[in-house]
């Protein structure tokens, strides 16, 4: 029996179009949009003007804070301007525009496809490194991720879970990191344990990729402490608190921290940019986002650099399909529909899905028949059809009695819910609130 | 038979022993109530709108004969009939409150702003105020779910389906200001309602940049401050490229309708120009100037025929100032 989490989880289509197109480098963007705020936390400070000359890995926005993540310049060439540009979801953010003019890199990146095994920065070195190069994670939640490393006083790490459970139908861009990085990856698992000063990693994979768990077991072998644990493909498996169940069969605590019962989880991306950033010098300013789409000719995996309108990677990828009615940024389970083809891609990115009309259809909402479906899915044991029904009245003390703060908003219960009622939209509306009487409070 | 007289007696015994105990201990437990509460309460309108911003009118009752001075409470539904008639019970003079009612600063029409793309999400504005930033190129007008419509208890309220944009009942509106409390992007303000329900105030909460603004919008504030500078009584300020008419200095003398190059600012149950001049040559801008001073009462003049006129022009002026 492979193991998973213990409560609730769904098993959607999977639709993993993409997990055999190797990662293809995406050509440089003529202008590169680079959005000051890339991660959860305050939003970084620029200090370059227009005018200015850039090299690639120039950092070009300042963290603003310990939750906060400078931002480097994944272009060379002049600073066009600094203005308010429409993101993702069509809100107007600060961005860094810059016009590229060649690809000089700074000097001390190291560009060369060496594997370098050997770690010779201490803790203190790694983790500020790690905040230095802007790393964040790269499942999708854009956690800085030196906040991670640095474990509270009083509290111990006992293990590093590494999430390469791909849960999202349609991505695969963690799948292909492994199959073509496992080498490296391992190193920066490594670089992570030495940081956390853990002995154990655990390498969470689902077994609708086998092939990447063959690979990684076998390149395990060559590291000490690292393992990888097959588990049974379910959503949502790459929620931390699910992972965690799942691997170790520990149960966070409502309300708290991995650390609590001392795991700290790291996405199988962000141990790579771990990897780069502290062996090849190297900071966040690319990584690998798939592009699919049932009617998309070329449902592929690109390497891109942060900036890069969505618009490329689409024609790189054969073209916006005809039929398509949404674009949506991120998985489809919790992905956010895109306003637009020229906002940038974002360290976020992590895929671009593209949906015909006839699946994306939203059938009308019902009324509740209490039907419990949405109580059994629900990964965090909550009571979704309750949820919605006070965020709706808002009664935002009873939400918070029942708990809406643990919804991790992966959408199961909107997924399976008969009555086809929008259940996360009200909850997340909810949750919102919620959070900000919270915050008051404090 | 003994049995049966017996119980009936013990029954009676216990009855009347627990009304002497529930009495005495309803007298040592008897909250006082002021007689008035109930007497306020009788005369407010009984909507429960929460206008006023106490919960429901028997809230706002207590409130009211709790205070010392009740200048300040207003019963928007009630007007100043209901605040007057409530002093008397009370033995307060009562001032009253100039009447407000709401407005939609967003003039945003599917013509005058086209979709770019389509929200096929949850039907609630603030839901998909934080998803996203409306479908239109403007993130800051209306979102056209009729979150407002929903929470207006007045029937004051309509979607117009052809613009897309909620539209108010000025008869039948209020201003108990739940549309104000429902919109998530502020669209929705009080506003005095003026003499004759005359009012003038910028349809557009845009805060973009010109270029941007008039991109997404053909109506929209560009921020270009024409109407600042034309306006005789500082009215109206400019902030983050959004104009705003301040209606405690309005003198309605619209001067800022006819220089804003974009239409965004507008003027309700004003009688029909003579002359609309054609775009914005200055000539034209000159002519109104003209008589600034007399401006009120000439515009006054034609349409004030029935008998409250003598009212009516004090309370304009008692609002001008």
């Amino acid at each position: 029996m492979l193991k998973t989490f213990s409560i609730g989880g769904i098993h959607p289509e999977e639709n993993k179009l993409s997990a055999q197109s190797a990662i293809q480098e995406l050509p440089i963007p003529k202008i590169a949009t680079i959005p000051i705020a890339q991660h959860i936390g305050a939003p970084a400070k620029a200090i370059v003007k227009k005018g200015d000359e850039v090299k690639v890995g120039q950092v070009i926005a300042q963290s603003s804070g310990f939750v906060s993540a400078n931002i480097h310049s994944s272009v060379s060439g002049t600073v066009f301007k600094v203005d308010d540009v429409m993101d993702a979801t069509g809100f107007r953010r600060t961005s860094i525009i810059i016009k590229v003019d060649g690809d000089e890199w700074l000097e001390h990146i190291d560009r060369s496809e060496d594997l370098v095994t050997e770690i010779t920065q201490t803790k203190e070195e790694i983790i500020k490194r790690v905040g230095d190069a802007g790393i964040v994670g790269l499942g999708g939640a854009t956690f800085p991720a030196h906040v991670k490393l640095s474990v509270p006083p009083g509290k111990t790490a006992e293990v590093l879970v590494i999430n390469a459970v791909e849960c999202e139908p349609y991505l695969t861009s963690d799948h292909r990191v492994m199959l073509e990085k496992a080498d490296e990856i391992m190193v920066g698992i490594e670089i992570l344990m030495k940081a956390l000063e853990v002995k154990k990693a655990i390498i969470g994979i689902e077994n609708n990729k086998p092939d990447a768990i063959a690979h990684m077991t076998q390149v395990a072998t060559k590291y000490s402490g690292i393992e990888v644990c097959p588990l049974k493909t379910q959503y949502p498996q790459g929620g931390e608190k699910q992972l965690i169940s799942a691997t170790m069969k520990r149960e966070v605590p409502s309300g708290a921290l991995p650390i609590e019962v001392g795991a700290v989880v790291q996405n199988v991306g962000t141990a790579f940019a771990v990897y780069e950033a502290i062996q090849k010098n190297k900071p966040l300013f690319e990584r690998v986002a798939t592009i699919t789409g049932k009617s998309l000719k070329n449902p592929s995996n690109w390497k891109f650099r942060v900036g890069t309108p969505v618009s490329d990677i689409i024609e790189a990828a054969g073209g916006l399909p005809e039929d398509t009615a949404k674009i949506v940024g991120g998985g489809p389970m919790m992905g956010k529909a895109l306003v637009s083809v020229d906002v940038p891609l974002t360290k976020g990115s992590s895929g671009l899905l593209l949906l015909a009309e006839e699946e994306t259809a939203r059938k009308a909402t019902k009324a509740c028949i209490r039907c419990g479906k949405c109580v059994s899915v629900c990964p965090m044991g909550l009571e979704p059809y309750l949820l919605m029904v006070l965020a709706d009245k808002k009664e935002y003390e009873r939400l918070e009695n029942d708990a809406v703060m643990d919804c991790i908003e992966c959408g199961s219960c909107s997924f399976t819910c008969p009555a086809t009622r929008p259940l996360l939209d009200y909850i997340r509306l909810g949750k919102g609130k919620v959070g900000q009487i919270m915050r008051a409070r404090k | 038979m003994n049995i049966i007289v017996i119980t009936i007696l013990a029954l009676c015994a216990i009855g009347v022993a627990a009304a002497i105990i529930l009495y005495f201990v309803a007298q040592k437990f008897k909250v006082y109530e002021d007689p008035r509460i109930d007497e306020v309460e009788e005369a407010l309108p009984a909507a429960n709108c929460g206008g006023c911003g106490y919960p429901g009118c028997r809230g706002f009752a207590e409130a009211l004969v709790k205070a010392d001075d009740i200048s300040n409470f207003n019963c928007p539904v009630g007007g100043a009939a209901v605040m007057s008639h409530v002093g008397g019970i009370l033995g307060h003079d009562v001032k009253a409150a100039d009447p407000t009612v709401a407005v939609i600063r967003c003039n945003g029409t599917c013509d005058n702003r086209p979709k770019t793309n389509i929200y096929d999400g949850a039907t609630s504005c603030t839901i998909a105020a934080s998803l996203y930033s409306g479908d239109t190129g403007c993130q800051h007008g209306c979102l056209g779910l009729g979150e407002c419509v929903d929470a207006c208890n007045f029937d004051a309220m309509y979607m117009d389906k052809e613009t897309g944009l909620p539209v108010i009942i000025e008869d039948k509106c209020v201003s108990c200001g739940a549309c104000v409390k429902a919109c998530p992007n502020s669209i929705i303000e009080l506003r005095k309602k003026g003499p004759k329900s005359r009012r003038i105030f910028v349809s557009c909460v845009n805060k973009d940049k010109g270029g941007v603004a008039k991109k997404a919008c053909s109506v929209a504030c560009i921020g270009c401050g024409k109407c600042v500078k034309e306006c005789p009584f500082d009215a109206i300020t400019l902030e983050n490229n959004l104009a705003y008419i301040d209606y405690n200095k309005c003198k309605l003398c619209r001067k800022c309708v006819i220089v804003c190059p974009t239409n965004a600012i507008h003027e309700l149950n004003f009688p029909p120009r003579k002359e609309k001049p054609a775009t914005k040559p200055t000539a034209a801008t000159v002519k109104p100037v003209a008589a600034p001073k007399a401006e009120a009462k000439t515009e006054e003049a034609p349409k004030a025929k029935p008998e409250p006129k003598a009212k009516e022009a004090k309370d304009g002026t008692s609002d001008n100032k």
